[in-house]
């Protein structure tokens, strides 16, 4: 059961999650879930009831007037938005922690049970609990497969959307009750705290390995569900390990193998990249300093000490001789001396000819 | 007011001055939501210098915990120096991380560390005053006020020795790199000492309250001046107002200490961002009504000019027409007509018609000249 909560969650916030990070709003699902809690509080205070559903409407209320405010102080003040964020962060949540302490030392024992939304509890989820998740993040995908187009162009044109007669402002608003949905479903489960790696994380993950919106957001639900499987799991193996940070544990190693590792964008990838254009580069300038120096000598044969090769300053000058030989381009003559072969020779003229070209044409250019 | 009280009330106030002063860098350099993610990620750095030390409020823990935070800063601009991801992905991907790290480890020796992470997020200021420091026999008062006081000093200290240094990077860095100031050097000095301040407050007010306090007081203050050495005296004063006035809401409410100091700290921000002289909303409100008012009442003289004089004035020039010709619903024309008659541009006569005065006139050619 829990597991299954967990993954629905994963999907759900993963998913969504995606567009938050696209359009530069990753700590926006931090500063909703912050201010969910007082919603929480007031909504067990003015109904008494402790279903989660309740709740979670309280939160998701709560978490869009903080949204509206951030928006409203970036509005109309000139201080930017992380100030916005952090404000609003600190004082709902500040005010969700008055009102839960006001709840707790009021006399009845009833309201026992809701600071678990602080810091969440995977452990106690009910099948009720796993619904709720399955089916507020069933409306928020509906809702995201009706605005597809939308979206999209919020997240990357919002100018041209606009330029065609779309009101932006209204789908900005859409699908910031959209983020709020996939934000306030997962507080029960990795609470307040960690809500903000629910969404950030996947995404981020997901980015690495596409560059189109629909598989990125697949992919970014895929990570969640996976993150949250496993995290669900390794806390069941019972060696006092709680869900909630096990979850984003995996959800970071996630992210993190894929910063390395994600083909095209991967760190790893790119270092190797780097490494072999920077040893092609080294053979080729090579085999033109050899060739200089045959032009200077009478014997174009004659073969050169690689000291001076070294006093050139090309970095690793045997490892690159050595590349030379092996494809014949150039010799080893005794006392470490080397010279150019024939096909060397060729190939130098071809890569001044190249080099040559091109100068010629960017000269024609100017 | 009990000893008790006036002590937590004064390591309060201690604990908010301490927070506004680097608060207002971390406003004015975009960096607010780094009090997030460092007053969350050293939870990590309190566990493990806590296996260590074993002392919660040595030292020797507060500097291996701010350590943490300069961690994160590092950790935040490596993920970010990539260029894989925005800078606040980065945040958001690092801080959880190292909290969760911190939340694993308290479970897993919860035996052996007296720590609560509830303690650390929220902070419990009423239990402050129990723990005390004595020295050589003698009570010298709560820890936290001895602690929190360091913090405060060495804020003050830090900000008196490099004042134009931190000015400088933080309105120019190109110039202060050419001066020889280096902008990375200020920046994880002044990042140190936001987790120093962090891991001093985190045992007395929680660190979700270092968060309020360091970015709340500075944005009122924001709101307020310009002037930066204002703009840290009046986020001090804020911040200190939110600390006293919080413990009383709390003692009222008999609520969280620390939750109610951030609320108040944003019930400040709240009214000084309507009423803020100039800048507040309700300024702004009335600055766009004026404006439109006299928008109007220009449109009016020089509508009146165009046709004054022609053979359709009688007809152009009345209340009625305005409406269709300057599209205004009737409401509002006939209360531009009142106000620019009260202000002498213009006079009704017997038949309706509006005619300007002289005064109107000059008005209109004067609009239209400028």
């Amino acid at each position: 059961m829990v597991s299954l909560g967990s993954a629905a969650l994963g999907v759900v916030s993963g998913g969504l999650g995606a567009f938050a990070v696209l359009r530069k709003q990753s700590l926006l699902g931090d500063a909703i879930s912050h201010a969910a809690l007082p919603g929480i509080a007031l909504a067990f205070m003015l109904t008494g009831s402790k279903h989660p559903l309740v709740l979670v409407l309280g939160a998701a209320a709560a978490g869009w007037i903080g949204t509206l405010l951030v928006i409203a102080i970036t509005r109309s003040t000139y201080l930017k938005e992380d100030t916005a964020l952090g404000l609003v962060l600190s004082v709902f949540f500040g005010a969700g922690l008055v009102l839960l302490t006001f709840i707790q030392h009021r006399p009845d024992a009833a309201q026992a049970g809701l600071d678990r939304y602080l810091f969440g509890q995977a452990a106690t989820q009910l099948r009720r609990d796993v619904a709720i998740i399955a089916g507020l993040g069933l409306v928020a995908y509906a809702v995201t497969f009706l605005f597809w187009k939308e979206f999209k162009l919020l997240s990357f044109d919002r100018e041209f959307g606009a330029s065609v007669g779309m009101s932006m402002r209204f789908v900005d608003v859409v699908l910031t009750t959209v983020l709020v949905i996939a934000v306030v479903v997962g507080l029960q489960t990795v609470g307040v705290v960690l809500m903000a790696a629910m969404i950030v994380a996947p995404a981020a993950a997901a980015r690495q390995w596409t560059n189109r919106l629909g598989v990125m957001v697949a992919l970014s639900a895929g990570f969640g569900a996976l993150a949250g499987v496993a995290g669900s799991v390794l806390s069941a193996t019972g060696a006092k390990l709680p869900t909630g940070p096990m979850i984003v544990l995996c959800l970071t190693a996630i992210a993190l193998f894929s910063l390395l590792l994600a083909p095209a964008r991967g760190l790893v990838w790119s270092f190797v990249r780097h490494k072999r254009s920077q040893r092609v580069l080294r053979v080729e300038t090579t085999l033109l300093d050899l060739y200089a120096m045959a032009q200077q000598h009478d014997d174009p044969a004659h073969a050169h000490s690689s000291g001076a090769l070294r006093a050139l300053g090309r970095g690793n000058v045997s490892g690159t001789l050595g590349r030379l030989e092996d494809r014949g381009l150039a010799r080893q003559a005794p006392g470490d001396r080397w010279a150019l072969t024939e096909a060397g020779r060729e190939e130098a003229l071809r890569l001044i000819g190249e080099h040559g070209a091109s100068r010629h044409e960017a000269e024609e250019d100017a | 007011m009990t000893q008790f009280q006036l002590e937590i009330q004064l390591i309060a106030a201690v604990a908010a001055v301490s927070c506004a002063l680097p608060g207002v860098f971390l406003v004015l350099r975009r960096m607010a939501l780094m009090s997030d993610a460092i007053s969350h990620s050293i939870l990590l750095g309190i566990v493990l210098a806590f296996f260590v030390v074993e002392n919660l409020a040595s030292p020797l823990l507060i500097l291996g915990a701010a350590a943490t935070g300069v961690l994160t800063v590092w950790l935040v601009e490596l993920t970010h120096r990539t260029r894989l991801v925005r800078e606040d992905a980065a945040i958001g991907l690092v801080f959880p991380a190292l909290f969760s790290v911190g939340v694993v480890l308290i479970a897993r020796h919860a035996g052996s560390v007296h720590l609560d992470v509830d303690a650390v997020l929220l902070g419990e200021l009423a239990f402050a005053p129990f723990n005390r420091l004595t020295i050589a026999g003698h009570d010298a008062g709560p820890q936290a006020l001895w602690v929190m006081g360091a913090v405060l000093i060495a804020n003050l200290t830090f900000l008196g020795l490099f004042y134009k240094e931190l000015e400088l990077t933080t309105f120019d860095a190109a110039l202060a790199a050419s001066l020889g100031i280096s902008p990375a050097l200020v920046h994880y000095g002044f990042m140190t000492l936001v987790s120093i301040t962090a891991v001093g407050a985190f045992d007395a007010v929680g660190s979700v309250l270092v968060i309020a306090l360091m970015i709340a007081p500075p944005a009122a203050a924001y709101l307020v001046t310009e002037r930066l050495t204002a703009m840290i005296t009046v986020s001090a004063l804020f911040g200190l107002l939110s600390a006293i006035l919080g413990y009383w809401m709390a003692h009222v409410m008999d609520a969280s200490i620390a939750g109610s100091m951030a609320t108040m700290a944003g019930i400040v921000f709240l009214v000084v961002w309507l009423l803020a002289p100039g800048r507040g909303i309700v300024a702004l409100a009335r600055r766009h009504a004026r404006q439109r008012l006299e928008f109007a009442e220009r449109m009016l003289v020089i509508h009146l000019m165009h046709h004054e004089n022609s053979p359709d004035a009688a007809e152009e020039n009345r209340l009625g027409h305005l409406q269709r010709h300057l599209r205004w619903d009737p409401e509002f024309a006939a209360r531009i007509v009142r106000v620019a008659e009260r202000r002498e541009l213009l006079e009704c006569d017997p038949r309706g018609e509006l005619v300007l005065t002289e005064r109107g006139r000059d008005l209109a050619r004067l609009t239209m000249v400028s």
